[in-house]
């Protein structure tokens, strides 16, 4: 077994204007049916705009929202619809908000406590013994622990939150933006950590960011996910700088680069298409300057192209000379 | 807990209803100790005797019995009745609450259209049927008490619960193996619970005249036993002949409801989390301005010149230094970028210009602001309203937060250009529909229908734009404009901004911690750190050849694209908090080549090459980059 997450199929919908009785009026497919693996001991970055559905995704996996069709393997099990204490065990989340994760009238040995308590069954000498491993891996203070989760800084309250999913034990993390709310300085401190904690630890990531440079840095293979769907996944080294993808292609030339002169990489009419009334065939062909007829009919699947490349495009951008 | 009294007691009112309650209640609780006569013994040959007769402070009613001694047991009961109907109300309505809004879905609307029903219902009308059905009597005017009120606490606490159920907490509790149950009482409940003591603290002088007016029909406590309401219902046919005997249970009941109605409100305001910072009141229309020391002349000829400037918030006894004597100049046309972490001082800096800067507790203590060669710190409202948005415009981070979601983005556009320009609406209209193409809105005139929700976060922050520009500004100071938007949209709004620029010469102060963002926008930059610049000078030299070993440490965390999978460098420890700032470089602590003497005392911003200054004894040099 070499796959730490295996998803089949895996798709999420909400219904759109509940009645009483009867069917919604409307789904929207927030997750479009999609596969993915995440190989034991790999970093896989997730990137994406607001909307693309890349939360939707991680609470998925985790088990706080229940999937609309397809499977979830962790470390070869089958958890579908399994409880949150289940999933607990086997992969844990790292919130984007490290100060709302953090449950404002505890302290945070209260917070850390519980899931040594209810995972692990551990009492409160082995508790507190765990507890000070952790807070030494992470570099927290003891003399934290009978604080308040308001008297801490970002930065800190982030490595609390990291601190309490290693203290579930779980060989698998999702990390959700877990330095998008964080200063500069301090978000170095913080994917360090994670790295160094990684190595420790021998732990699989799930790297969710919007930060493009952030999650090149990272990780080892880079998802591109727009519109619910995955339209590029490869390896984080040429993803960007090789896109095959026009989508992943924009997102790179509209990150913010010292010394690159400004210019709109698109047209102004271009937005996300309408959830309500999702376009027919590609979902990208209404900001996308090489669709072509096909694309505004037919959906393009994600397929390899043998350099360990995937894509979803039927027009891709010319691989790189030295991609070969 | 003393916070919370000496912040109750700050409150005049709220402090004087305690006190009042509190002997109330002291009394209630020591009458069945007091030498007082029995309160249901009848006397008929002494009835009505009036107040201050010997052996009756207070007087006797219509069977002679002892007013006072009555008094005193029946505030006691009533006192009793009022806590008890709160505290039922509060537990069975708070319950119910609870699992309507943490279960959500179904099982709320079941609950909640339930709790409707009984509010439909007038609440006498409610609680004379259900002592109707159960027969008169002090537990079944308890019980009716309680369940009318139950709806009210039901609503209150729902709607908090909906709040904390889907807070990230709960998630993370979930994850670390709760069940519902224990989420409920051991993560929901702490959170919930003020709001329920608020809530007790506001009605229980509305249940203690709830049950006295049960009382008062006779439904209530049942003869002899004494309450505020049946003292009053017995009163009520000698109103005329001998007023004393519904005066003195009268005033008790207004003595009580108003004490604990005072008190309520006290506590309310004293739990109300925004007001715990000391911002008691409205902000003032613009930042008090308190400047010791003589006005700094301009340093520039510049058509915005920012000299010394120093803005503090007192908060109680803490005394926050924000910004710490900033100098900043912006020529016309020019793109200025503020860097720097949060809590550096940089919006605050950019607030301070048009005196935005909410007051209290923010007050600007020293420095003066030039625009166009005139002083507009400490300048009369009337100016200040006059330069606001017609020369100095600002563009803040949040558009769904600076724009009304009420009314039409059009509507707005025209509130704004005609507060400072008197046109009418149709050319105010097409005048709007202009901007909103300026700013590469499509479909313009079908756009200025719509209201704020109906647009995607890059449209509201174009919207957002336009409204800077509608009267034409000489000067827009951006603060994070582009921080919530995705990076494409972020590359949209960037060309726009540079463009109008260009096109109207416009001067931009662009607040950001983006260095990449910076670096396309912006001719120069000034990095801020702990409220004060550290360096200044071109765009270009600073991110290629910083001087200060922030700027050059900073630049290093950020990771740019194209530098494949690697382990950044961070700076080590925290920004110093502004209310307690070292005397010398705010940076030592953290900075790697600190000396004796950068903690020695305040170190200078000093030119160091054309056009460029840093805060540094020991600036990098200049090799140790380009290499």
């Amino acid at each position: 077994m070499t796959e730490a997450i295996k998803l089949t199929g895996l798709s999420k919908s909400f219904p759109v204007g509940k009645r009483l009785f009867g069917p919604p009026k409307a789904m929207v497919h927030a997750v479009e049916p999609l596969d993915l693996t995440v190989k034991i001991g790999e970093t896989l970055g997730i990137v994406g705009e607001s909307g693309c559905g890349k939360s939707t995704l991680a609470k998925m996996l985790v088990g706080l929202l229940p999937p609309t069709t397809g499977q979830i393997e962790i470390e070869g099990a089958v958890l579908d619809n399994a409880d949150p204490a289940i999933f607990g065990k086997r992969i844990q989340y790292v919130f984007q908000d490290p100060i709302s994760s953090l449950n404002p009238r505890k302290t945070i040995r209260q917070i850390m406590e519980v899931p040594l308590r209810r995972l692990h069954n551990l009492d409160k000498t082995a508790r507190a013994a765990r507890i000070r491993e952790i807070f030494a891996a992470v570099n927290l203070r003891e003399e934290f622990l009978d604080r308040y989760p308001h008297e801490f800084s970002g930065g800190q309250a982030q490595r609390i939150g990291i601190a309490r999913a290693l203290a579930a034990e779980a060989r698998i993390l999702i990390l959700d933006e877990p330095v998008s709310a964080l200063d500069v300085s301090v978000q170095a401190q913080v994917l360090n950590l994670l790295a160094d904690l990684k190595k420790e630890f021998g732990l699989t990531y799930l790297f969710i960011s919007h930060d493009l440079a952030v999650v090149e840095a990272v990780s080892d293979r880079v998802a591109v996910l727009y519109f619910g769907a995955i339209v590029e996944v490869g390896a984080a080294r040429d993803i960007f700088a090789n896109p095959r993808h026009p989508y992943t292609a924009l997102l790179a030339q509209s990150a913010p680069e010292v010394g690159r002169p400004i210019a709109a990489p698109e047209t102004a009419e271009t937005e996300l298409p309408d959830p309500m009334s999702p376009p027919l065939g590609c979902a990208f062909n209404e900001r996308c300057a090489f669709a072509s007829d096909r694309c505004r009919r037919e959906k393009p699947a994600l397929a390899a192209d043998g350099s360990g490349r995937d894509f979803a495009c039927f027009n891709p951008l010319a691989a790189s000379q030295e991609d070969g | 807990m003393m916070a919370f009294l000496k912040l109750l007691a700050r409150n005049r009112l709220a402090l004087a209803g305690l006190i009042v309650i509190g002997m109330v209640v002291v009394l209630a609780l020591i009458t069945p100790l007091l030498p007082l006569a029995d309160p249901d013994v009848t006397d008929t040959p002494n009835r009505f005797k009036p107040p201050f007769s010997e052996g009756a402070i207070l007087g006797t009613d219509h069977l002679g019995r002892d007013l006072l001694s009555r008094l005193m047991w029946g505030t006691r009961l009533s006192l009793a009745m009022g806590l008890a109907a709160a505290i039922i109300a509060a537990t069975i309505g708070s319950a119910i609450g609870i699992i309507a809004g943490y279960y959500g879905g179904r099982t709320d609307n079941i609950i909640m259209r339930g709790v409707d029903m009984l509010m439909a219902f007038p609440y006498i009308l409610l609680a004379l049927a259900i002592v109707a059905a159960l027969g008169p009597g002090l537990m079944n005017a308890l019980i009716a008490v309680a369940a009318v009120n139950v709806p009210f606490f039901a609503r209150n606490i729902r709607g908090i619960t909906v709040g904390i159920a889907h807070k990230e907490f709960v998630d993370a509790a979930r994850l670390a193996g709760m069940r519902d149950r224990e989420i409920i009482v051991a993560e929901v409940l702490p959170n919930v619970l003020p709001v329920i003591v608020i809530a007790m603290s506001t009605t229980v002088g509305w249940m203690i005249l709830e049950t006295a007016g049960l009382s008062f029909l006779g439904l209530g406590s049942q003869p002899p036993q004494a309450d505020l309401g049946s003292m009053l219902g017995e009163a009520r046919s000698a109103l005329i002949t001998n007023p004393h005997t519904s005066i003195v249970p009268g005033a008790m009941i207004l003595i009580i409801v108003m004490a604990i109605n005072l008190l309520g409100d006290g506590v309310r305001d004293a739990l109300d989390p925004r007001l715990k910072s000391g911002a008691l009141s409205r902000p003032m229309p613009a930042t008090t301005v308190d400047r010791q020391g003589a006005v700094p002349a301009a340093k520039t000829e510049s058509l915005l010149d920012i000299a010394g400037l120093r803005t503090e918030f007192r908060v109680r006894d803490r005394l926050y230094k924000a910004v710490s004597g900033v100098d900043l100049h912006v020529e016309k046309g020019e793109c200025l970028g503020i860097i720097g972490e949060s809590g550096s001082g940089k919006s605050v800096t950019a607030l301070s210009v048009m005196g935005l800067v909410a007051s209290p507790p923010g007050v600007i203590t020293g420095g003066a602001v030039h625009f166009d060669g005139k002083e507009i710190i400490g300048a009369p409202y009337e100016v200040l309203r006059s330069l606001r948005g017609r020369r100095v415009a600002y563009i803040f981070q949040d558009p769904l937060a600076t724009l009304h979601p009420l009314y039409k983005v059009g509507d707005q556009l025209i509130e704004a250009i005609q507060s400072h320009d008197s046109v009418s609406s149709a050319d105010a209209r097409s005048r709007a529909i202009g901007l909103l193409k300026s700013v590469r809105i499509p479909n313009a005139e079908s756009r200025i229908e719509s209201y704020p929700y109906e647009m995607s976060g890059g449209m509201r922050q174009r919207v957002g734009i336009a409204m800077a520009l509608a009267n034409n500004p000489d000067v827009i100071i951006a603060d994070e404009p582009t921080t919530a938007l995705d990076v494409t949209v972020q590359a949209q709004i960037l060309s726009v901004l540079s463009d109008l620029r260009r096109e109207r010469g416009l001067a931009i102060i662009f607040i950001t911690h983006d260095f990449g963002v910076v670096g396309q926008l912006c001719d120069r930059v000034a990095v801020m750190y702990a409220g004060q610049i550290v360096e200044e000078g071109p765009t270009a030299a600073v991110l290629r050849n910083p001087q200060h070993p922030y700027t050059s440490r900073l630049i290093d965390c950020v990771p740019t694209l194209g530098g494949g999978q690697r382990k950044l460098s961070a700076i080590p420890g925290l920004p110093p908090v502004v209310d307690n700032l070292p005397v010398g470089c705010a940076f030592a602590e953290r900075c790697d080549k600190a000396h004796a003497d950068c903690r020695a005392g305040p170190v200078e911003l000093v030119k160091t090459e054309e056009a460029r200054k840093t805060r540094c004894l020991f600036p990098e040099v200049v090799s140790e980059r380009s290499a």
